[in-house]
């Protein structure tokens, strides 16, 4: 592609994102979309555009997996490699691809047309395994769904060709409660939250919102706040805070002039193991943004953010639809509702290939177009969030459910679930079982009610919330989803007895290692160095040094890393090890110290290189036993 | 400066906004550190100056200092942390003492040494860095970064270039220079900028000055890092 064919293209982009820096990433990966990779041409020209310095922009796009300054082929593929797909065959399936079309894992083919390499769980667990090309999921992968790919790619046919049954996603929804069973007319649940007229009990302390926001006279924010409350809401996306007082938090948090209020929903659904943001975000759209809507008419907002990860890219148009839909329908946009002064909209960020995102800071910084790092905090995004300014970040299932309550009041909602734990909580189910996919229950539903409605036997384990969560033995069964017991943020992946749970335990672990941020040093290089552990372990040359040493790098992990994906990553190794303990003394080959170095695969690339695969190009391991 | 807290049982007067680390330095009392700098705004990043507050632990030269506070900090268990935490940046990259140029000016090198490090203790990674030569006054040597960033502090806040950025994620977070080309040569960068004094470790490097002074008169040849600590800085 010619400079100025590149610098066209970057124009076009840069303007349609009104110039502003802030939108870097989302600029970064359109221009990727245009020209399959990011050239250095397209960084000359938004050096000059966005009057950025050059390092800004690598460093942004150097942060992201799914951004490339190197080619990487017209067609793009990685492998979803959550522990599920590795259940479900993924590495035979990509082996055969790669050998189909004559290219190395990681590399990009001979001829340039293609790349294939392995990813982070793409949020398809139920339909697995699963693949992207060019960040679009193809599920329910089989050899000969991949021979077709082959064939496919082979043949150059463009991605649009391709048999549209590649790319259909399903819902899978198996216990509709409250969420998935509503049948919400847009725009009911924001009339509602404005019927209703200010409680005295709850009411607020202040009308600061609606002063700034709305126009004077009408009660419904506060009012809306107090129903909040008063339902107990607590953050879907694992942490359990309070919703009302996060909501509270921002709305009283004073603006600076110039300064408003900003509605984040978080939809960098990336925990391992998790889809119902998938689910909800396609079939219940209008939902999550009447909760948004009712959120920001709550605390005084006028923009919203819709951060969506970019592995599930597919939805942006079907989304975009949706809020256009509701512009027309003046739910959305300028006087809402026909109150004037009610306005508020929604922007769709997308990411692309970064876990830590998920973490509210990190997704702050990535909005702002910057590296996804965590923040040192306090302050808080309630305070100081987008561009600094009064944040409220939320789950895409948090204000769903705050529509709901918008629509039928906070007392209703109140009187499901548990005392601590009100309303219900969707779980993504996947991994062992006959029927996979979404189940919502209020809250307080037993594992063992869980895995019979899904027709789970033989299990050995579940892992409730996905790495960063807690991996649960049968003994445990009997214990309930509620933050009083298990909180989670809706993965709930299966195992039975035919699986090696320190397989499941190694995989997370490269999970972390791959997500971290680099930011810290306890994380960046603790997540490597347990990899390496559980890599050894894996390779035969584990001894209970070793052991100890992963005990050791847990705790460091623990207490000194920045955010929480480092205090979390070894979770999955500290569980398995106090509840599976086999599976790792089975690994334990020797009884002292061996190290991790291997003598003949160290020759391997000699090997290779001069074509030798004889004896003497060898260094037999028994030859250096354990007398050596 | 009517506030105090405790540090490790000794009283700390702090003026209000202060952090931990601003206020310990005021009272002369060394707290390990190597991404932190006085002139620049905290980083929080390389976790040395980890400290107990309360019971919990968190980065003192980021948390400010609350009045009453009970801080930990000198303490076997929090300093062998600190050591794992050195020995790891020792192994993430290339550093090799007896043939570097910064030994003994070295912040990493000091401070593995206060804290008793007598070996690498983790499998080294060995990284493949090359070596930036390309600019006649300054020798980057990438094998030794340790992410601190205060070269991107000082270059981004004082000398307004922008000389360098961390770019990657994960293990493989590096640093770049402001060029197409990825050379320094190719920047703005000289020598009187504030980036090219502020490397705690050896990756930015005068030329042809690398032993003016010899081994063995250097700043923590003379003493260990923990007297060196200057109390003009905690201001």
């Amino acid at each position: 592609m010619h400079a100025e064919a590149v610098a066209g293209i970057v124009d076009r982009v840069v303007t349609r994102y009104r110039r502003e820096p802030n939108n870097m990433l989302q600029i970064l990966r359109e221009v990727q979309e245009a020209c399959d990779w990011i050239p250095p041409e397209a960084i000359d020209r938004m050096q000059v555009v966005l009057g950025v310095p050059r390092t800004k922009i690598e460093g942004v796009a150097g942060f992201y997996s799914f951004l490339y300054t190197q080619p990487r082929g017209k067609y793009r593929i990685l492998f979803s490699d959550n522990i599920t797909d590795n259940m479900q065959g993924n590495r035979a399936l990509m082996e055969r691809l790669c050998s189909s079309l004559w290219v190395e894992p990681g590399k990009v083919s001979e001829d340039g047309l293609l790349s294939i390499d392995k990813t982070s769980c793409t949020g398809m667990c139920d339909q697995g395994p699963a693949l992207l090309i060019n960040n679009i999921a193809i599920t329910g992968l089989t050899a000969a769904r991949i021979d077709e790919i082959a064939e496919l790619v082979r043949n150059k046919v463009p991605l649009g060709e391709w048999p549209v049954a590649f790319f259909q996603v399903e819902d899978n929804i198996r216990r509709a409660d409250i969420m998935l069973d509503s049948r919400l007319q847009p725009g009911d649940a924001l009339r509602a939250a404005h019927a209703r007229v200010p409680s005295d009990g709850l009411l607020s302390s202040n009308m600061r919102s609606w002063r700034e926001g709305l126009p004077s006279g009408i009660g419904g924010p506060a009012a809306m706040l107090d129903e909040i409350k008063r339902a107990n809401l607590r953050g879907r996306g694992g942490a359990g805070f309070m919703t009302g007082l996060k909501w509270e938090a921002c709305r009283n948090a004073p603006l600076k002039a110039g300064q408003q209020r900003f509605v984040v929903c978080n939809a960098d659904e990336g925990e391992p193991g998790t889809f119902k943001d998938r689910v909800l975000l396609t079939s219940y759209a209008d939902l999550v943004f009447e909760g948004m809507t009712a959120a920001a008419y709550a605390i005084g907002a006028r923009r919203g953010f819709l951060y969506l990860r970019g592995e599930y890219r597919y939805l942006l148009e079907p989304l975009n639809a949706v809020l256009e839909r509701r512009r027309q329908e003046k739910i959305l946009g300028a006087d809402i509702l026909g109150i004037p002064g009610a306005d508020f909209d929604i922007e769709i960020h997308l990411g692309a290939g970064a876990y830590v995102c998920g973490e509210e800071s990190a997704l702050i910084e990535s909005l702002e177009g910057k590296r996804g790092t965590p923040r040192n905090r306090p302050p808080f995004p309630v305070t100081n969030g987008y561009l600094d300014q009064p944040t409220i970040v939320n789950n895409v299932e948090t204000f769903a459910a705050a529509a709901l309550i918008a629509l039928n009041g906070g007392e209703w909602y109140a009187g499901i679930g548990t005392r601590q734990s009100a309303g219900t909580k969707i779980l993504s189910v996947s991994g062992d079982c006959e029927r996979p996919g979404l189940y919502e229950y209020p809250f307080g539903v037993s594992i063992r009610q869980v895995l019979t409605d899904c027709g789970a036997q033989d299990v050995q384990a579940v892992q409730v919330s996905g790495p960063s969560g807690v991996c649960l033995s049968p003994a445990e069964f009997e214990r309930t989803i509620g933050f009083e017991d298990i909180p989670t943020a809706g993965a709930f992946t299966i195992f039975n007895h035919s699986r090696d749970m320190f397989e499941v335990a190694r995989n997370y672990v490269h999970f972390f290692q791959h997500e971290s941020c680099g930011f810290c040093t306890p994380c960046r290089v603790g997540t490597s160095l347990l990899k390496n552990l559980m890599d050894k372990l894996h390779n035969g040359c584990g001894s209970p040094y070793d052991f100890a040493e992963i005990e050791k790098m847990n705790q460091l992990l623990q207490s000194m890393s920045h955010c929480g994906l480092g205090h979390t990553a070894c979770n999955p190794v500290l569980d398995t090890i106090a509840k599976f303990r086999p599976a790792y003394e089975r690994r334990m080959a020797q009884k002292d110290f061996v190290p991790a170095f291997d003598l003949d695969q160290a020759l391997a690339a000699a090997r290779q290189m001069t074509g030798r695969d004889d004896p003497g190009a060898h260094i037999i391991k028994e030859e250096f036993g354990e007398d050596a | 400066m009517s506030q105090t807290f405790i540090l490790d049982g000794k009283t700390i007067p702090f003026a209000d906004g202060q952090t931990i680390m601003q206020a310990a330095t005021h009272a002369g009392v060394f707290i390990p550190h190597l991404c932190y700098h006085p002139d620049f705004k905290p980083h929080g990043s390389c976790k040395l100056c980890t400290v107990k507050v309360n019971g919990r632990q968190t980065a003192s030269c980021t948390m400010r200092a609350i009045a009453g506070m009970v801080v930990e900090s000198d303490t076997p268990e929090i300093n062998a942390e600190r050591l794992a935490l050195t020995q790891m940046l020792f192994v993430e990259g290339n550093h090799f003492c007896p043939s570097c140029e910064q030994s003994g000016n070295c912040q990493l090198q000091a401070t593995a040494y206060h804290l008793g490090m007598m070996s690498p203790h983790y499998d080294h990674f060995f990284p493949n860095r090359a070596v930036d030569a390309s600019h006649p006054d300054i020798l980057l040597d990438f094998n030794r970064c340790i992410l601190c960033s205060l070269c991107v502090r000082a270059s981004r806040d004082v000398d307004g270039k922008n000389v360098f950025a961390l770019s990657g994620r994960g293990i493989k977070t590096h640093l770049i220079v402001n060029a197409k080309s990825g050379q320094l040569a190719d920047t703005n960068f000289s020598l009187d900028d504030k980036a090219a004094h502020v490397c705690p470790v050896g990756v930015i490097l005068k030329k042809r000055r690398g032993f003016a002074v010899p081994i063995g008169e250097r700043t923590y040849d003379k003493q260990p890092i923990s007297a060196t600590v200057d109390v003009a800085e905690g201001n």
